[in-house]
């Protein structure tokens, strides 16, 4: 037991722990998304909310933007690591020769 | 003011443009160059199929109505769309993994595959399918009435249209959707249309609404301003109609069969899916950006017309021809898309799911023959997609073109959602059976048509006045839209409430109550741990720790030798040294068998997990362990296919095995056959000339030994040739003239110099000059070589009283093949290895010429010309196989 | 009485070649170019003197030879092999085989004239 093999796992563990956390960040994109949707169903003329049809518009749309530019983000993130799985093994290969 | 005939003109132009962009892309997808037909930019166009002519016309009408309300059917696709983390990734990825044709597919499948389940999802999606597809036949039939002189807005001529246009659909999508019956259900024509389509309608929405805003508002300003003093500026939100809706067209997105099959079934490539999660929301935001201008500019301009219509009429009646001409292409491109992949998508459905079964159960005997079933499943797609497009027409002309369409999209929605529980259920719950899938569907099935599909015709059309005003029987519980006494709600929040909870209610609990068949229970792990065995295979490496934890582990339940040894050899396998393997899901597999052995499957599945770390442990998969007749089924079969490949692999090893002991036989005699293929002409030359050089022959004797001379010398000339040919090939240092030349071409000059015209009796060569009409990419002279040595070996080897020789050509797609097939006695199995290697001929006798070089030099030449060449056993005769490269595969 | 031999050999134009020159000096040449029924052919030709090659189609010289040497009848038959392949191995598996004279093609006339000659008187 003694060879134990002096791989580099810190960097990936904190490369795939990066990557949870991304896909936990992607899936509570779509929840902060209703809640925000859900907003105008509050809004009441009466209370001094925005509750024209123009300035909720526009608030909508602003949400809407917001999202997509979000999941845009994120989704980038998410797939790009994963698309050259050799990226992660090199760091490994000049170290085989050696033992 | 643009004439009905350009309209047409235009129209008929653009069917033949999508034609041709289908048919191309039919054709570059049959040659196997994908490229740009399956990029993220195609798969996320081709979801548009979301915004039909409802989404282009309805939209703006829509807002016309209830302002900001129609928003709700884009902002639910894109919640779902941007959380595809949730549940999207997981049905395509199960949609790939599983082959899975259609909605009905993936729910029959899931529950065991069910064939009655795929009938309920089938019926519902006709039943959902057709309002929607009558729907874009009104939308098109009213365009088309914009253009046209006032005395055609009758509803005959809307009618007349309208078949025109099913028909004209119709044929359309049977030549692209059914061409033929793939393994996956891809379409590339279909898809590569559709994108174009979500191109025009796109662009033709933007530009009305570019229009809209900078050429009749003053901008931006001005539209906030002229929306502030619009009839819907007063907006309050209708608390139960928005969460509905949001819902509704979020679930929808999810379960209607169009959708279903652009995002699952004709997905290439999983990762697109990670871009069209936020491209598709972006898309649909582009198309809602313009809705309130154009509802409100509209309202302003052109009181009293319908609003639908204001994308195509605001244009019209502002003498902006073009761009109604554009818009009205965008509302055609909408409307035909959802039509084409809607038919596409229902007819895979009740081919496969009613139709088919009904087939097999009649004819038991039949159904054995391939070949039958593919043509029959291609029919019955045909017949669906007739049928399908019919029943729209006959919705739509029965309908009336009336009030009853307005609403359809949305009573379409709360349809065909209800096969969301089944669904979400099946790929996240394990204990889901098909008995609750199917309870749930009939129940919201029931519960859709009684609340909001039956009344949706009008009062007294289907249901009487009476009972929707007092219930079946006066039972004012049951009141068709006020269930319970739930009334005072929107019609469409109370149907979709009801329907929806007592789906899921019934799901659940039946689902609790029943027991699933071993398949159900198999098919329920797949779906729901369809990440488990991937994500690791993805090369997510784990910690060494663990590997240590496992082995610590290992040495205490089966002994530490054996612990190592076997952790060893798992690591030498992955190419390391030491102990500790990489802990891949092959390796744990093997691992847990191992454990198995001593304390158990459970336990060792339970231990393993543990260690990992992957999934807690819960009671369903012990459960799942511990059912003995899936698991041993699913371990028999991997069994089978396992020794199944390695008796292939050890026959391999024992073809390769007795080539290379015949092959160390031929080497060692190789250096005494070129002696002996050199020394006998020799002998005859020496003995022959010396006899000369004394003199003392007679005349006629002088001449024949000069004859015998001049023969061997020639026969030593070729004996060299063909020697120097050989070392050349086997050296790569030959250079190939290569050209597309014509096969028949090649195969006429090979049997020219073999048989000099007049000359040859009593050898017959047969051909099928159709078949050798191919282009071959090859080098002419090279490939004539071969065929001549394949002839020429025919006429001296074939021992028959009548010899003949075959010459069959056959396209394999991407290759052509030629079969050189003689009535001999052919080539006994232990000579077919060895014939292709130097000097090996077969016997002495007849040793008219070549040295035995010759079909080393085709296996050679062949080789460089990027073919092959192989003995054909079985073929009666001696039959030579040459395969040759078609001329289309070089331009790649 | 003029002395017999029977060339057994499959190269048409090696047996012209043979034969002519032998049968110029006096020799009945009879030829037969199978392997595989060179045992009948002497039983039946008697000769005095066999030339057999090495390489033969169906079956080689060296077979046939160890059957000639292992027949009562034979035993002591001159016999003249010739071969084309010219391996040390192929000479020594001959003479240990019982060939009286071993001759590589190819050959000179001469040569063959006085080996077969001398086997004759040898005989």
């Amino acid at each position: 037991m003694t060879d134990t093999p002096p791989r580099n796992p810190l960097f990936l563990e904190r490369r795939s722990y990066r990557r949870r956390r991304i896909a936990d960040a992607g899936r509570l994109l779509p929840v902060a998304g209703l809640f925000l949707f859900l907003v105008p169903v509050l809004w009441r003329p009466e209370t001094g909310g925005p509750a024209g049809t123009a300035a909720s518009g526009v608030y909508l749309f602003a949400v809407w933007f917001g999202l997509i530019a979000g999941g845009a983000l994120l989704s980038r993130a998410l797939v790009r690591p994963e698309d050259p799985p050799p990226a992660i093994r090199p760091p490994e290969a000049p170290q085989e020769p050696r033992r | 003011m643009i004439s009905l005939n350009l309209i047409i003109a235009v129209c008929l132009a653009y069917v033949l443009l999508l034609f041709v962009i289908a048919a191309l892309a039919e054709r570059r997808a049959a040659n196997g160059r994908l490229g740009w037909l399956r990029s993220p930019v195609v798969y996320t166009l081709s979801l548009s199929i979301y915004c039909t002519a409802w989404t282009f016309y309805g939209a703006v009408g829509y807002a016309s109505r209830s302002g900001l309300e129609f928003a709700t059917i884009y902002l639910g696709p894109t919640l779902v769309m941007v959380g595809w983390l949730w549940l999207l990734r997981k049905l395509v990825s199960i949609g790939r993994t599983q082959k899975i044709t259609s909605i009905a597919d993936l729910i029959s499948s899931r529950y065991g595959k069910s064939n009655l389940l795929g009938v309920l999802v089938t019926l519902l999606a006709v039943v959902g399918t057709t309002p929607y597809i009558a729907l874009q036949l009104q939308s098109v039939a009213l365009s088309f009435a914009v253009f046209a002189p006032a005395a055609s807005d009758t509803p005959a001529a809307l009618d007349r249209t309208a078949l025109i246009v099913a028909a004209g659909l119709t044929v359309f999508t049977i030549l692209f959707g059914t061409r033929r019956l793939d393994a996956n259900e891809q379409h590339h024509g279909v898809v590569m249309a559709i994108a174009l389509e979500a191109v025009v309608k796109l662009v033709a929405l933007l530009a009305v609404g570019v229009f809209v805003v900078w050429g009749v508002a003053d901008g931006p300003a001005d539209i906030f301003d002229r929306i502030e003093a619009s009839p819907i500026a007063e907006w309050r939100v209708d608390t139960g109609r928005w969460v509905t809706l949001i819902f509704l067209a979020g679930a929808a997105l999810i379960c209607l069969p169009r959708m279903f099959q652009v995002m699952v079934v004709e997905n290439s490539d999983e990762r697109h899916l990670a871009t069209a999660s936020w491209a598709f929301p972006l898309y649909l935001f582009l198309m809602s950006l313009f809705v309130i201008p154009i509802a409100v500019v509209g309202m302003s301009t052109l009181p009293g017309e319908n609003p639908d219509l204001y994308v195509l009429t605001l244009p019209l009646r502002l003498n902006a021809e073009w761009l109604a001409l554009l818009s009205f292409l965008g509302g055609f491109s909408s409307a035909t898309s959802m039509v084409i992949v809607a038919a596409i998508a229902v007819s895979t459905m009740v081919s496969n799911h009613i139709v088919m079964p009904i087939w097999l159960a009649l004819r038991k005997d039949g159904a054995m023959m391939s070949g039958d079933v593919r043509d029959t499943v291609l029919m019955a797609r045909r017949v669906s997609i007739g049928a399908v497009l019919l029943l729209g027409y006959l919705y739509f002309h029965l309908s009336g073109s009336g009030a009853a369409l307005a609403a359809i999209g949305l009573i379409s929605f709360a349809g065909v959602v209800q096969v969301l529980p089944a669904l979400v259920g099946g790929l996240f719950w394990r204990g889901a059976t098909r008995t609750g899938a199917a309870g749930g569907l009939v129940i919201g099935f029931a519960v859709w048509a009684y609340t909001l599909f039956l009344p949706s015709f009008g009062v007294s059309a289907v249901m009487p006045a009476e009972m929707l005003a007092n219930g079946p029987f006066g039972l004012a519980a049951l009141r068709p839209q006020a269930l319970l006494g739930i009334s005072g709600v929107d019609p469409l929040v109370h149907a979709v409430f009801w329907s929806m909870t007592l789906n899921t209610t019934v799901f659940v609990v039946l689902s609790l109550l029943s027991f699933p068949g071993p398949l159900e229970r198999v098919q329920g792990a797949e779906f729901v741990n369809i990440f488990a065995h991937r994500s690791a295979a993805q090369g997510w490496s784990r910690s060494a720790a663990e590997a240590e934890d496992l082995l610590a582990m290992a040495q205490r339940i089966i002994g530490p030798a054996e612990a190592q040894t076997m952790f060893q050899r798992a690591a030498a396998e992955q190419g390391k040294g030491g102990y500790l393997p990489d802990t891949t899901p092959a390796f744990l597999e093997r691992l847990e068998r191992q454990l198995a052995g001593s304390v158990g499957a459970a336990t060792a599945h339970a231990m393993v997990g543990q260690m990992t770390g992957e999934t807690a442990v819960t009671v369903e998969d012990l459960m799942a362990v511990a059912d003995e007749t899936a698991q041993m089924m699913e371990y028999s079969n991997q069994l089978e296919a396992k020794s199944a490949e390695l008796g292939r692999t050890a026959r391999q090893l024992r073809d390769v095995n007795e080539k290379l002991t015949q092959l160390s036989i031929q080497k060692d005699s190789f250096l005494s056959q070129i002696s002996h293929e050199l020394r006998t002409p020799m002998t005859s030359i020496r003995a022959f000339s010396e006899i000369l050089m004394e003199g003392g022959a007679n005349e006629s004797e002088r001449r024949r030994f000069a004859h015998i001379i001049h023969d061997e010398t020639i026969r030593l000339t070729r004996l060299l040739d063909d020697l120097l040919d050989l070392s050349v090939l086997e050296n790569g240092q030959v250079t190939l003239n290569r050209a597309v030349v014509s096969l028949s071409e090649v195969i006429d000059r090979a049997i020219a110099s073999t048989v000099p015209p007049g000359t040859e009796r009593g050898f017959e060569i047969r051909r099928t000059p159709e078949a050798e009409r191919l282009q071959v990419d090859t080098d002419p002279d090279r490939l004539a070589q071969v065929f001549i040595n394949l002839i020429s070996n025919a006429r001296k080897y074939c021992a028959a009283p009548e010899p003949s020789l075959r010459i069959v050509v056959s396209d394999q797609g991407g290759a052509v093949t030629v079969d050189f097939i003689d009535n001999g006695h052919g080539i006994p199995a232990s000579g077919q290895t060895m014939i292709f290697e130097k000097f090996a001929r077969l016997t002495d006798q007849a040793r008219a010429g070549g040295a035995g070089l010759g079909l080393a030099i085709c296996r050679e030449v062949m080789a460089k010309l990027g073919g092959a060449i192989t003995y054909l056993p079985g073929q009666g005769g001696a039959a030579f196989r040459v395969t040759v490269p078609r001329a289309e595969a070089r331009a790649a | 009485m003029t002395k017999k031999v029977l060339l057994i050999e499959d190269e048409p134009s090696i047996i012209q070649a043979i034969s002519f020159i032998l049968s110029r000096d006096g020799w009945t040449v009879d030829s037969h170019a199978d392997g595989a029924t060179a045992i009948e052919a002497v039983a039946r030709k008697r000769p005095d003197v066999v030339v057999l090659d090495l390489m033969l189609p169906n079956r080689s010289g060296l077979d046939i030879l160890t059957d000639l040497r292992a027949n009562a009848e034979t035993e002591a038959l001159p016999v003249l092999m010739l071969t084309a392949r010219g391996q040390k191995r192929d000479r020594e598996m001959a003479e240990r085989l019982g060939a009286t004279l071993f001759m590589t093609k190819p050959f000179s006339n001469a040569e063959v004239l006085a080996s077969v000659n001398a086997l004759a008187g040898a005989a």
